[in-house]
């Protein structure tokens, strides 16, 4: 589904992805884990060209999306992306912050996406929320909010960018859990994280950066109970 | 006794000047005419003044967060080029006086023209634009990253993300602000005089010159200055408490 060949990208002099190679297949879901300034991050937003590539190919479902002459706005329809702020439009309405991008990429009329919304919603367990604005939910409301936000549009693959990262403690389980039921329903999940027990659960593949490398991977067996790469064996000293 | 007839002496002044200056000969008519000049320069140049500010501030802002990562060729020549002539007419106009701008824009640049009514509206516009870019340009750039970053993520492209994410948000912070520059605008009309439109400071002066008695019409105009900036100061007031209303910050 996803195919990274060569990935680099550096902000001026600092080297921040220094050439990943990865082939993500449909339904997979991998987990990415790392200490802080590995890359993780750069890489995800590369995936969706929120940051572009120095260097290297990405292929997504056959097209390369580094081509200058790719429209990535059609390609952004199929990935959704969930933020660790959330970033939710905070002067719309959740049932707005829901609608807008479907029904203004034409890929929706105003009822079928008020639709989908609502049905999402309620699966998420936000039914009631609608009509609110997002200053008047919890962070672990806002973001369930912000993954339905994604959902609505029908991605293909789901980017998910440390989403638990900026939630009080008591949250967390509240958005795991609707990411677990995502990848329980086939979902493609891309996830920077440092949930350690999300990763073991959900995780098809687990991969370990630092300094812009993916230093290892493999199963979540692997990777947690006999890591090879001394680093990786370092890292899951400190926070497990 | 001397007090009563004293008081009824003055009344018969003050309305015996009330009648020199706007009674004999309809002179009222001119406060009316100036106010109508001064309302319409002012709306006009307040249109253009907005127009030009978003077209500059998106302009500068696009250019600044993304013009680096921007691809070598003709669009990135065109933005760094645009980019600069904003820079050299916010920097011109806003490093130099109203009145010198007016000046030059009556007696230089449309010199062929004696449409001064039409004339001042584009100075005041072009002035005012200036001043109007740096709002929305601060106002943009404080809006979150996360923000933009939302939007694209979503598939919207960069103008719609910025017309239905951003500018809403834009809008809100900067409306005092912006109130603010139009009243200033308001105010600043007064100097269209120097190239002979009768604007509503103008009527009046002209009043106090054939009067020789200064009082009464130029109090008069500072008062209709003052009823009209309190009520554009009274809308906003209304405007910003409705934009406020949804949002429970």
């Amino acid at each position: 589904m996803i195919t990274v060949k060569g990935l680099r990208k550096s902000f001026g002099q600092l080297e921040v992805l220094n050439g990943i190679d990865q082939h993500i297949a449909p339904g997979e879901k991998v987990v990415i884990i790392g200490p802080s300034g590995s890359g993780k991050s750069t890489f995800l937003r590369c995936l969706n060209l929120l940051e572009r590539p120095t260097e290297g190919q990405i292929l997504f479902e056959g097209t390369d999306i580094t081509d200058p002459g790719c429209d990535i706005n059609l390609i952004r329809r199929r990935m959704g992306m969930v933020f660790q702020q959330f970033n939710l439009f905070p002067h719309l309405t959740v049932m707005q912050n829901l609608t807008l991008a479907p029904v203004q990429t034409g890929q929706m009329s105003k009822g079928e996406a008020t639709a989908k919304a609502t049905q999402l919603l309620a699966r998420v367990g936000l039914a009631e929320k609608a009509g609110v604005y997002p200053k008047q939910l919890s962070g672990g409301q806002q973001q369930r909010i912000a993954i339905v936000r994604a959902l609505c549009m029908n991605p293909d693959v789901m980017l998910f960018d440390e989403p638990t990262s900026a939630l009080d403690p008591e949250m967390v389980g509240e958005v795991l859990d609707v990411m677990k039921q995502l990848a329980r329903e086939g979902m493609t999940m891309l996830v920077v994280t440092h949930e350690m027990g999300f990763a073991r659960e959900v995780g098809d593949r687990v991969l370990f950066m630092d300094e812009g490398l993916v230093l290892e991977e493999g199963t979540p067996k692997e990777i947690f109970e006999n890591p090879q790469n001394p680093r990786t064996r370092d890292f899951l000293r400190k926070v497990l | 006794m001397t007090f009563l007839t004293d008081l009824a002496a003055w009344f018969d002044g003050v309305k015996a000047e009330f009648i020199l200056n706007f009674i004999d000969k309809n002179r009222w008519r001119m406060i009316v005419t100036g106010l109508g000049n001064t309302l319409l320069i002012a709306l006009l140049a307040c249109l253009i003044g907005i127009a030009l500010g978003v077209v500059v501030a998106v302009l500068r802002t696009t250019w600044d967060n993304a013009g680096a990562t921007m691809r070598k060729g003709p669009v990135r020549w065109i933005f760094a080029f645009f980019n600069r002539v904003c820079l050299v007419y916010t920097t011109i106009i806003r490093g130099t006086p109203m009145v010198i701008q007016l000046l030059i824009m009556y007696y230089i640049i449309f010199a062929t023209s004696d449409n001064g009514i039409m004339v001042a509206t584009l100075a005041f516009g072009i002035n005012s634009g200036a001043y109007v870019s740096e709002i929305f340009r601060s106002g943009i750039m404080s809006i979150d990253k996360g923000q933009m970053e939302a939007g694209r993520s979503l598939g919207l492209n960069y103008l719609k993300t910025m017309w239905f994410v951003i500018a809403p948000q834009v809008l809100k912070n900067v409306l005092p602000t912006l109130a603010n520059e139009f009243i200033t605008l308001l105010k600043e009309t007064s100097v269209a005089g120097y190239v002979a439109v009768s604007d509503l400071t103008f009527a009046g002066n002209r009043i106090r010159g054939v009067t020789y008695s200064p009082f009464m019409p130029l109090i008069a105009v500072a008062i209709i200055y003052l009823i009209l900036v309190m009520f554009l100061t009274h809308m906003v007031g209304r405007l910003e408490r409705r934009l406020r209303q949804g949002d429970n910050r």
